[in-house]
């Protein structure tokens, strides 16, 4: 099973690195990720294309799921907006390959983390003094509207059909040995670790403890001297600016982006897989990313088995996480990872 | 001029929907300091079983009547099942659960009915200026309205869910089963938004029919407070109204999109709505 | 002393891990006006809650007139007769008066009970003339007044007050304790008095429960509570 080698990576990734607590943190979450991507890379030179695209997926949905890890997990604010912020980089990625064929494509990666954070920075300060309701009604909103965008401006952004691209696959001198699929899993997950690396710094930091004292009591956190209203913004910040970055490497990866991949479903989806994982974790990304990649394929695989018809295949995920969210709040709220870290503490105890 | 009379009077229409959902939603709101995400889910389920059942019976008043309580009684299971004991624990978690069930509904109605658009009759034309479903859309929802407010203000119920609303553990020390009075609470909300759901899904219903108007509904209410059952209603109205002219002047894509600005705007000045009183921050 | 009318047996309860209760016993006779002292944190809020049904006992039972509602949900044991005045009053603000009045007596019937009405307003006269405003916009004293009219608006047989004095000038305390006191001769009430204010207490009530640390310290008629010296020295701190 390709998953159990997965998830296990970042276990071995974590082990050594976790004893040197300390080498400051910004350093110590980069040699993480260097070792994540060495896992990564391994895992790439035994396995096939499928898999790697699969990874591809499973690494740009963790970064999404992580940067509403921190937004939520971290700062208590709950925004059903971050598919739009996803859109908002899928479709900067796809027009700047459109239209400035020529930049590189780390040139595309910081334009899209830039227009993602400008696009975080408007609209985090234009909710910043919303709280909880009201917040997950105006990045309703915002989801529900965004894609309408795309019909409305249909010159530019290509209507129901959007748009379609072609990224270059691996460079010349490595041709022949990594496949193109391969090297965008490479590269999908360079990104993905570096995204991980900041967003660890930031929630390991003194920004992290601000988030997490302004989401145990706002009014306490103040009265400490912690600028609520900016940390707020901020946790928004970079939580759209990891969606973004998400969304454009699935452009990147998919070729294609379509209003309809960026419906009020998937961030509500996003939500789900992120409390299913396991909200207050980064590891909780992690397993809502394997979550959200292979449920469906398995879903899917096993829907087609049994001839139940593409009205199921396409919607049995949907309910599957619905239903996986409730129970998981009603009987489990720390989500996967807490189930896993009670096991290890058994483990330990039995020892 | 007649675009405007027209936009005006699909309008008012239209804000009549948004003002019944904002009305629901602020029962809920005003109960559990909840805002109900899964209204739509409701509103789906009451949609869906009209479709069924009026087909097969022939009638859509009998669809009519089973999807109000196919979608009352979802509501009411829905509280005393599922939200209650999460929302218990955390505000949050409970805000997370009816985003869960939304979910399930939008997924569950995909998977047994597809996710293409259905037709569904409806009973009156859309045709004319106002057209008898505008009319009945209006007239149905001031009923709801005024039939609320009597509730409410006049009835030992309305005063027992005012009660355990308010203050639930001097309400149960006066013999209010708090509890029930929660679910109750919830069924007449979803009965609302089956009606809703009713009024603003024909004559095509989708999984994805009520996002728009969900989030006019939600607009509608947080303009008017959510704690403030008139505000829902004016507020509905003026979204309705807001809207249309945005649509029809503008272009229906920019329609979402200014609501956000609304109750950006709205809430940046009056964090509680235009029509809320100002109120002490509670520590 | 007759049959009692309310009788605690080994009540225990706790919160989490602190026991907040542990064995109180002690019985209420019909017609009794019943003290209950002790410091803060002793457990007697938590006694009156748990008499109630608002907490879970975990010990014990409780009886009114010899039917066990020691599991009785809260609702439902205001119908056996047992009425709470909680801490504060739970005077409901974002009604009027007079439906926290008419609340009081729903349960007896969906029908407004005018004469117990008139009976309480008789009680509490300063409430007449702001039967229809806000409870919010009501005093201190207003409130507790509205409080306990609420309470006997359920025509309750045994009346539970935590703490009515929180708050109110001794003038208008005194004034309630007489009122109990009377209300007990005329209609035969039975009342439970929860009170900080252990010397005001002892001299309007007949007996007296002292409670320490969660359990019955001391118990006894109300005058010789008041003159033993270490009693008060100990528990009730005057």
């Amino acid at each position: 099973m390709s998953t159990s080698a997965t998830e296990r990576e970042p276990r071995t990734a974590g082990g050594p690195a976790r004893r040197r607590v300390d080498l400051p943190s910004p350093l110590r979450h980069l040699l993480l990720a260097a070792l994540a991507l060495a896992a990564v890379a391994g895992l790439l030179l035994v396995t096939g294309d499928l898999t790697a695209l699969r990874l591809a997926a499973v690494g740009y949905t963790m970064l999404a799921v992580a940067g509403l890890q921190l937004l939520v997990g971290g700062s208590g604010q709950v925004s059903l907006g971050h598919g739009a912020f996803m859109m908002i980089g899928a479709y900067t990625m796809a027009l700047l390959v459109l239209r400035l064929p020529m930049l590189p494509l780390a040139g595309n990666l910081v334009a899209v983390v830039a227009v993602a954070t400008v696009a975080g920075v408007a609209v985090g300060a234009a909710t910043a003094r919303l709280h909880g309701p009201y917040l997950a009604g105006a990045t309703l909103i915002l989801a529900v509207g965004l894609p309408g965008l795309t019909h409305r401006y249909h010159e530019v952004l290509g209507g129901s059909n959007g748009l379609t691209v072609r990224t270059a696959g691996a460079p010349p001198f490595l041709q022949g040995l990594v496949s193109g699929s391969e090297w965008k899993a490479l590269v999908v997950w360079t990104a993905v670790v570096l995204g991980l690396a900041v967003l660890a710094t930031v929630s390991t930091g003194r920004l992290g403890r601000r988030m997490r004292a302004v989401r145990d009591d706002e009014t306490a956190a103040a009265m400490s001297g912690i600028p609520v209203g900016a940390t707020k913004v901020t946790a928004f910040v970079v939580a759209s600016a990891a969606g973004g970055l998400a969304g454009g490497l699935q452009v990147y990866v998919l070729g294609t982006a379509t209003p309809s991949m960026f419906t009020l479903s998937l961030s509500l989806t996003l939500l789900a897989a992120l409390v299913l994982g396991g909200i207050g974790s980064m590891w909780g990304a992690l397993w809502a990313a394997l979550a959200v990649v292979y449920l469906e394929i398995w879903l899917s695989d096993a829907v087609r088995a049994f001839e139940l018809g593409k009205d199921v295949e396409n919607n049995l995920p949907i309910v599957l996480f619905g239903v996986l969210l409730i129970l998981v709040l009603r009987f489990q709220p720390l989500g996967l990872h807490g189930i896993l870290q009670r096991l290890r503490a058994l483990l330990r105890r039995a020892r | 001029m007649d675009h405007f009379v027209d936009l005006t009077l699909g309008g008012l229409a239209s804000g009549a929907v948004y003002a019944a959902l904002a009305l629901s939603l602020v029962i809920i709101y005003q109960a559990t300091r909840l805002v109900n995400f899964a209204q739509p889910a409701l509103a789906l389920v009451a949609v869906y079983t009209a479709a069924t059942v009026a087909p097969l019976t022939g009638s859509y008043w009998l669809g009519f009547a089973a999807a109000l309580t196919a979608g009352t009684a979802a509501g009411a299971l829905v509280e005393r099942f599922v939200v209650r004991p999460i929302a218990r624990v955390s505000r949050l978690n409970g805000i997370i659960v009816t985003l869960g069930l939304l979910l399930v509904a939008q997924g569950g109605v995909g998977m047994v009915w597809g996710n293409d658009q259905h037709g569904f009759r409806y009973a009156f034309d859309f045709v004319g200026r106002p057209s008898p479903a505008d009319v009945f859309a209006l007239a149905s929802v001031a009923a709801v309205a005024v039939l609320l407010f009597c509730l409410y203000r006049h009835t030992p119920l309305g005063l027992r869910m005012r009660a355990a609303a308010l203050h639930p553990e001097a309400a149960r020390l006066s013999g209010v089963r708090a509890g029930l009075m929660l679910t109750a609470g919830w069924a007449i909300s979803a009965l609302i938004a089956s009606l809703a759901g009713m009024l603003a899904g024909p004559p095509f219903i989708s999984p994805n029919v009520f996002d728009a108007v969900f989030v006019y509904g939600i607009t509608a209410a947080v303009v008017g407070g959510l704690d403030n059952p008139f505000g829902a209603v004016v507020g509905g109205l003026l979204v309705g109204l807001g809207m249309s002219y945005v649509s029809g002047y503008a272009g229906p894509e920019l329609a979402t999109l200014t609501a956000l600005a609304l109750v950006v705007l709205v809430l940046s000045v009056r964090p509680d709505g235009i029509l809320s009183r100002p109120a002490a921050r509670k520590v | 002393m007759s049959a009692a009318l309310l009788e605690v047996v080994g009540l225990g309860a706790s919160y989490g891990a602190v026991r907040a209760l542990d064995s109180v016993s002690f019985t209420v006779p019909e017609r009794g006006f019943r003290a209950v002292l002790g410091a803060n944190g002793a457990g007697k809020t938590t006694l009156l809650r748990t008499l109630t049904g608002l907490h879970r006992a975990d010990a014990g039972r409780v009886l009114l007139d010899g039917e066990d509602i020691t599991r009785m949900p809260a609702e439902r044991v205001i119908t056996r007769g047992l009425a709470h005045v909680p801490e504060g009053g739970g005077v409901i603000t974002g009604l009027t008066v007079e439906e926290n009045l008419r609340l009081g007596a729903l349960w007896r019937s969906p029908r407004r009970d005018r004469a117990t009405e008139a009976e309480v307003l008789e009680l509490f006269p300063p409430l007449v003339p702001r039967l229809g405003r806000s409870a919010g916009t009501l005093s201190g004293g207003e409130r507790q007044m509205l409080a306990i009219g609420r309470a006997l608006m359920a025509r309750p047989r045994v009346l539970l007050l935590d703490e009515p004095s929180l708050g109110l000038a001794p003038l208008v305390t005194r004034q309630i304790f007489a009122l109990l006191r009377d209300l007990r001769e005329r209609t035969g009430l039975t009342v439970v008095l929860v009170e900080q204010n252990a010397a005001g207490a002892l001299a309007a009530t007949d007996s007296g429960v002292v409670l320490g640390q969660g359990r019955v310290a001391v118990e006894g008629p109300s005058a010789e509570l008041l003159s033993d010296d270490r009693t008060r020295h100990a528990y009730l701190g005057f």
